[in-house]
């Protein structure tokens, strides 16, 4: 999906749990995430630490889609 | 053959029997003898071959820490003394796919043993594995059981016995892109002429040397200034609202859908879910924003960080979903993220 959103000329970061799948269907930008089944959240921390690390990876993702890449690239 | 050979079987948490997706962190474990599919391919290898032990791990547990799951297996592996290795078949489950490649490949490149796994073409650990490993194309679904199982023991029982193996055409796996030589009965002029014929003729010919596909998209310019831009949210993680409007499928989707967050702050267990079959859902459905993080976002969007979010979000569920339909999906979305305005997107998966 990722690449079918870039094929249309806008930018897209991919934040996934597994990577190596996203590098293999061919995302250009990727955000490694915490785990499958809370991609974006880690329900073993408080409610307050757990917004700050979501916050975190989407600043990341917003920061990788201000980034000039020429290749797949981990961020 | 005097000593019956012994075969080592990898499979996941689910055809382990250990149980479903809230098993998915399960760390290796070792099981005397054949376990779920195993008897079947104890059945498919016959009296020459004893599956003496099964290797079991969870999906999420080697996705989420592949050099350790994958030194732990090997080492439990090890310890069994195999002549063969089989792993899965994982049909079209992503993670498991990986999984089952990872372990032949480091069974067959530092044991020395030899290893077969199955995989629907489609399924990720095929373009990462077909190369280094022996994979043999199965259907989507586990509908494929039998006949897979019957091709993995068959190229697995040769590999064993160290049999000359044939072409991918004849013995039943995934070209490995190796090239052997061998004496045709005619030149390379005289072959080439003849499929140049039988192309003019609009007949079906073989060509001798496929190219490669790259199906790779360079990437678009970087977002000039995010504090201005129009961000869109995406996911396959299955988050739609409660009660799944648009009958999302579990697994295997065959629609997307696009729901209206133009006056929410955040989602809640009250508003929203997943529909994705493929996970435990237990955090997601107490915290959707942990899969779609608008709450995240609508901060950032508050604080200027970025100019604005779409009104709108997209959904579908990633589980064994066929690339030909995320591509449409994708297709249908981008061209309405583009009549919006949008200039940047964020895709998340589970």
């Amino acid at each position: 999906m990722v690449k079918e959103i870039e094929k249309a000329g806008i930018p897209a970061v991919h934040i996934c749990t597994i990577v190596p799948i996203s590098k293999t269907v061919g995302a250009n930008r990727i955000v490694p995430a915490i785990a499958i089944p809370h991609p974006l959240g880690n329900p073993a921390k408080s409610g307050e630490e757990e917004k700050l690390l979501r916050r975190t990876l989407v600043e990341k993702a917003l920061c990788a889609l201000e980034t000039k890449i020429e290749e797949q690239t981990v961020f | 053959m005097t000593e019956k050979m012994k075969a080592v079987l990898y499979l996941n948490q689910f055809f382990g029997q250990i149980g479903a997706e809230d098993k998915a962190d399960t760390q290796p474990l070792l099981k005397t003898g054949p376990v779920g599919p195993g008897i079947l391919f104890q059945e498919l290898l016959g009296p020459e071959v004893e599956i003496t032990a099964t290797v079991i791990c969870g999906d999420n547990y080697f996705a989420g820490h592949v050099a350790e799951a994958t030194e732990e297996v090997l080492a439990m592996i090890r310890d069994c003394g195999p002549d063969l290795v089989l792993a899965g078949p994982a049909f079209n489950a992503g993670r498991y796919g990986l999984a089952c490649g990872a372990v032949c490949a480091e069974v067959t490149s530092r044991l020395g043993i030899p290893a077969v796994t199955g995989m629907f073409p489609e399924n990720p650990g095929v373009e990462s594995y077909r190369k280094t490993v022996y994979i043999v194309p199965t259907k989507g679904t586990t509908a494929g059981m039998r006949d897979a199982a019957g091709k993995m023991s068959r190229l697995a029982l040769k590999l064993a016995k160290r049999e000359s193996i044939g072409s991918p055409e004849d013995e039943g796996y995934l070209p490995r892109g190796i090239r052997r030589n061998y004496f045709a009965r005619e030149t390379g002029a005289a072959r080439a002429v003849t499929m140049l014929l039988q192309k003019l003729q609009g007949q079906a010919f073989r060509t001798e040397y496929p190219l490669p596909v790259f199906d790779r998209v360079a990437p678009p310019p970087p977002v000039e200034n995010m504090s201005a831009a129009t961000l869109a949210l995406i996911t396959s993680g299955g988050i739609v609202p409660r009660g799944n409007p648009d009958r999302i499928e579990s697994s295997s989707a065959t629609r997307y859908g696009k729901y209206d967050i133009g006056n929410l702050r955040q989602l809640t267990a009250q508003s929203h879910e997943t529909a994705h079959g493929g996970y435990d859902p237990t955090y997601a459905n107490e915290d959707p924003n942990r899969v779609l993080p608008l709450d995240a976002v609508r901060n950032l969007e508050r604080e200027g960080r970025i100019g604005r979010l779409h009104p709108y979000y997209y959904a579908t569920v990633g589980n064994g979903t066929s690339v030909a339909r995320a591509v449409q999906f994708a297709r249908e979305i981008a061209v309405d993220l583009k009549s919006s305005g949008v200039q940047a997107v964020i895709v998340t998966s589970t």
